[in-house]
């Protein structure tokens, strides 16, 4: 049985700093998804979370400021608009463009605007995107898997 | 045309379902008969999705817009390669390659064993039939790929097609879907086997055997598929990244880890006759998690950057998952007699000892994956709040595994089976660890203080010296005893033992895939808005925007920037960069232009031009340390999947080492 008890400290062992590294990686990078109706309403004292927040870019209001990207994104059907800065290191997709589906990762700063640090989009609803792949980027900025 | 497709599809499922009763029936009846008119079946539901999927693909090349698919996803100035793969361009006609592909298979199957495997093959054919039958369900009443535009009854008119996904339109992306589907589709056959034999209790492992190559060869593709997806998300997507940890990414790396620790758990049940249920429970589970990846992909069920649209699909995939793992759960428990081990562990320092760690490793970065991809959806089942975990998370617990399997991938080969002792590990390991220790000291005297990065070079070191010893010592022996030439040595060692020998390959491949996964440990990238005739710095590089030209062609409109390269003053030609709007999707993309090299790889994106100034353009430069060794690596490790398929010269006998008695250490005799 004493070889058993060795396999089984070694195999909690591993599993143990295994499942400590995975609870600080859910802790560091976990993401609240939220519309922009309850971004808006959300109490201060939550602003430092990480928020996915996903709208229709608004036609006209895409404007390049030097490294930064402002934009708007809005609910269509309620009429809600976000002011959303970009200033994240990777080039913006290619599907980003006016009536686009965006997906901005990012925190809210105090002065009502949202701070993106990666922004995903998909083509507008007419083009249903095809299989396989398309367009994956980043969801957080920060070492790819490569980062060995 | 289009009702004989549609004709074709409803036949093909109505005789995947007869193929599937007619098995279980004759199989449990023990009627000839009927088994028979099964297994002939199978041939005729491949001839009939050939012919659906025929159909689908002339009108694709013809451009015939009357199919609402051909309008969808292909338009007439799209290259005729691109035609062609529009048929797996959309959701409908990947579907239909996928049922196309499961019963090419189920045909090799039933001809390969027509004279073998008597009893074992009604079951066999059942099982790929039933899932032959879930495919053609979806591709006749969920999605299917034969419906038409109401063209010319005076309802409307389609002069050109939308076009495929620009994103997709790139020569990589063209195979890759069907590489990723042959690996998908073909786990189902091992998974049949292993399922038929559990079910008629088959003596011995004869379903392994016959397996084995299969196993491989699937392998393989999934492999193929994997990379090629890498190939072309670092070529096409403009940010220099090759995985994200996307949810479609992951779908299709979980099956490949399953894979993978079944390939090598299945050694111990063929030479030890050991981990008989554990291979069972990840045969089924590679399979399971096949179709799972089918599922994420194709149901939009965790939401991805990768665009699906929405669809009914996910409830049937939920219904074919619950009920095939209900069955196979149960039919392993009401086996586990079966299933008994013939021998025990005896070490920790054994070979026995490191394939179960690598089972370990491999499956609790797999359940770290899946548990990461439907986060999102298990908090919001459990807690109400949707939550996503990123690439931090994956990379945190994916990298210390890695990085353990690495050292695995070095230890194990060389641990002798049953019990190995100190004395005999220090005389096996002197030199990997010698090359490790010298490989990190002359890292860091080279200043890379960067933690993971030692650890991987210094593992692959390691394992590389394991692997070349390995090599040099058998070929040794045999130019001795032949009096051959080294080199010829070498190849007949790796002819008498190819799985052994061409695994080594394999492993290597690993290593370099990681000396270049760990390359990424130094990215350097910049974006700088510059004037045409300016330059700027990144790296060595020195670059110079020399020009920005225009043109069209009739698929797209072009805009390119012409970049001279310099390193150190010295001249080393141009790359240019280029973005497209394709004209039928009005969508926009980037061709980013790469100089690649072994050391480094130069990779310049033509961004736009600048909104304040027309005579500037914005270019994002980057440098990929090693990435090269990324995909000279996947060369290496397919060339050893090719060598582990050739068979052995030497026939092995994989005589199981019975264990008679166990060895117990005396008492020393007390003075």
């Amino acid at each position: 049985m004493k070889i058993y008890l060795r396999f089984g400290i070694l195999v909690a062992a591993i599993l143990g700093t295994l499942a400590w590294l995975a609870a600080s990686g859910i802790r560091e990078s976990k993401t609240y998804y939220k519309t922009i109706t309850e971004l808006k309403s959300m109490p201060p004292s939550e602003a430092g979370k990480r928020v996915r927040v996903t709208g229709d870019v608004v036609p006209g209001s895409i404007r390049r400021e030097g490294a930064a990207v402002r934009f708007q994104i809005c609910e269509k059907d309620r009429g809600v608009t976000l002011n959303v800065v970009y200033t994240g290191k990777d080039p913006l997709p290619d599907t980003f463009r006016d009536d686009a589906q965006a997906m901005a990762d990012g925190k809210m700063a105090p002065d009502g605007t949202f701070h993106a640090s990666s922004i995903a989009a998909k083509c507008p609803s007419k083009y249903e995107a095809a299989p396989g792949k398309a367009a994956p980027r980043p969801l957080n900025p920060g070492p790819s898997r490569s980062s060995l | 045309m289009e009702t004989l497709g549609a004709f074709s599809l409803l036949l093909a499922l109505c005789l995947a379902g007869y193929a599937f009763l007619a098995s279980v029936i004759g199989g449990w009846k023990k009627k000839p008969f009927l088994i028979e008119s099964g297994r002939r079946a199978v041939y005729g539901v491949f001839l009939l999705l050939t012919a659906a999927s025929a159909i689908l693909v002339s009108a694709l090349l013809a451009s015939d817009f009357r199919f609402a698919y051909v309008a969808e996803r292909s338009n007439r100035a799209m290259p005729a390669l691109y035609k062609f793969a529009a048929w797996w361009g959309g959701q409908e006609g990947s579907l239909l390659l996928w049922s196309w592909m499961l019963s090419l298979y189920s045909s090799i199957v039933v001809w390969t064993n027509r004279t073998r495997h008597r009893a074992l093959m009604p079951w066999v054919v059942a099982v790929l039939m039933f899932t032959q039958t879930f495919f053609c369900i979806l591709n006749v009443f969920v999605e299917p790929p034969f419906q038409m535009l109401a063209v010319g009854r005076g309802v409307t008119s389609v002069p050109d097609g939308n076009g495929l996904n620009p994103l997709l339109q790139y020569w990589l992306m063209a195979l890759h879907p069907p590489a990723l589907y042959l690996g998908f589709v073909g786990f189902v056959v091992p998974f049949a086997f292993a399922f038929a034999s559990l079910l008629t209790k088959q003596p011995g492992e004869a379903w392994i055997a016959t397996t084995r190559r299969w196993s491989l060869i699937t392998w393989g593709f999934l492999s193929i598929g994997i990379m090629l997806g890498q190939g072309w998300a670092y070529a096409v997507l403009g940010w220099g990244g090759y995985w994200a940890w996307d949810p479609v990414e992951n779908a299709s790396l979980l099956p490949w880890i399953t894979a993978t620790a079944f390939l090598h758990s299945v050694m111990m049940q063929e030479k030890k006759g050991m981990m008989k249920v554990w291979n069972a429970v990840l045969v089924s589970a590679t399979f399971f998690l096949c179709i799972f990846g089918t599922f994420l992909t194709r149901s939009g069920v965790v939401s991805s950057v990768h665009a699906f649209a929405q669809s009914s699909l996910g409830s049937w995939f939920v219904g074919f998952l619950a009920i095939g793992i209900s069955i196979t759960t149960f039919l392993i428990l009401r086996r586990l007699d079966y299933l008994k081990s013939e021998a025990a562990l005896e070490s920790v320092l054994s070979r026995e000892s490191s394939f179960l760690f690598n089972n370990l490793l491999l499956l609790a970065s797999c359940f770290a994956v899946l548990w990461g991809t439907l986060f999102p959806v298990l908090t919001e089942a459990f807690t109400g709040e949707k939550i996503t975990v990123g690439a931090p998370f994956f990379n945190k617990v994916n990298i210390p595994i890695g990085l353990m399997l690495l050292l695995l991938t070095g230890v194990g080969p060389l641990i002798a089976w049953r019990r190995s002792s100190w004395e005999s590990l220090k005389r096996a390991f002197r030199w990997p660890v010698l090359g490790m220790a010298l490989t990190m000291a002359v890292l860091l005297a080279f200043g890379v203080r960067h933690f993971y990065a030692l650890m991987s070079f210094g593992l692959c070191a390691f394992v590389a010296v394991t692997v070349v010893m390995e090599f040099y010592k058998g070929a040794r022996a045999i130019a001795a005893k032949n009096q051959m030439s080294f080199p010829r040595a070498v190849v007949e060692l790796t002819h008498r033992n190819t799985r052994r020998y061409g695994g080594y390959l394999v492993h290597m491949g690993i290593v370099l895939m990681f000396i270049g996964y760990t390359g990424s440990a130094f990215n350097k990238d910049t974006t700088e808005e510059v004037k045409i005739g300016s330059r700027f710095r990144i790296g060595a590089y020195e670059l110079q925007v020399k020009e920005v030209s225009d043109g069209a062609n009739p698929n797209y409109s072009w805009q390119r920037a012409v970049i001279a390269v310099y390193r150190h003053g010295q001249y080393l030609g141009d790359l240019k960069p280029e973005r497209r709007v394709y004209a039928a999707s009005q969508q926009p993309t980037s061709e980013v232009a790469i100089r690649r090299r072994l050391n480094e790889d130069l990779y310049l994106n033509f961004a736009s031009m600048s909104q304040s100034d027309p005579e500037a353009a914005v270019i994002q430069a980057y440098v990929f340390p090693l990435v090269s060794w990324i995909w000279i690596g996947f060369y290496v490790l397919l060339f050893g999947t090719l060598v582990c398929l050739i068979p052995s010269k030497v026939k092995y006998a994989y005589a199981k080492t019975q264990v008679v008695g166990v060895y117990e250490r005396q008492p020393e005799p007390v003075q």
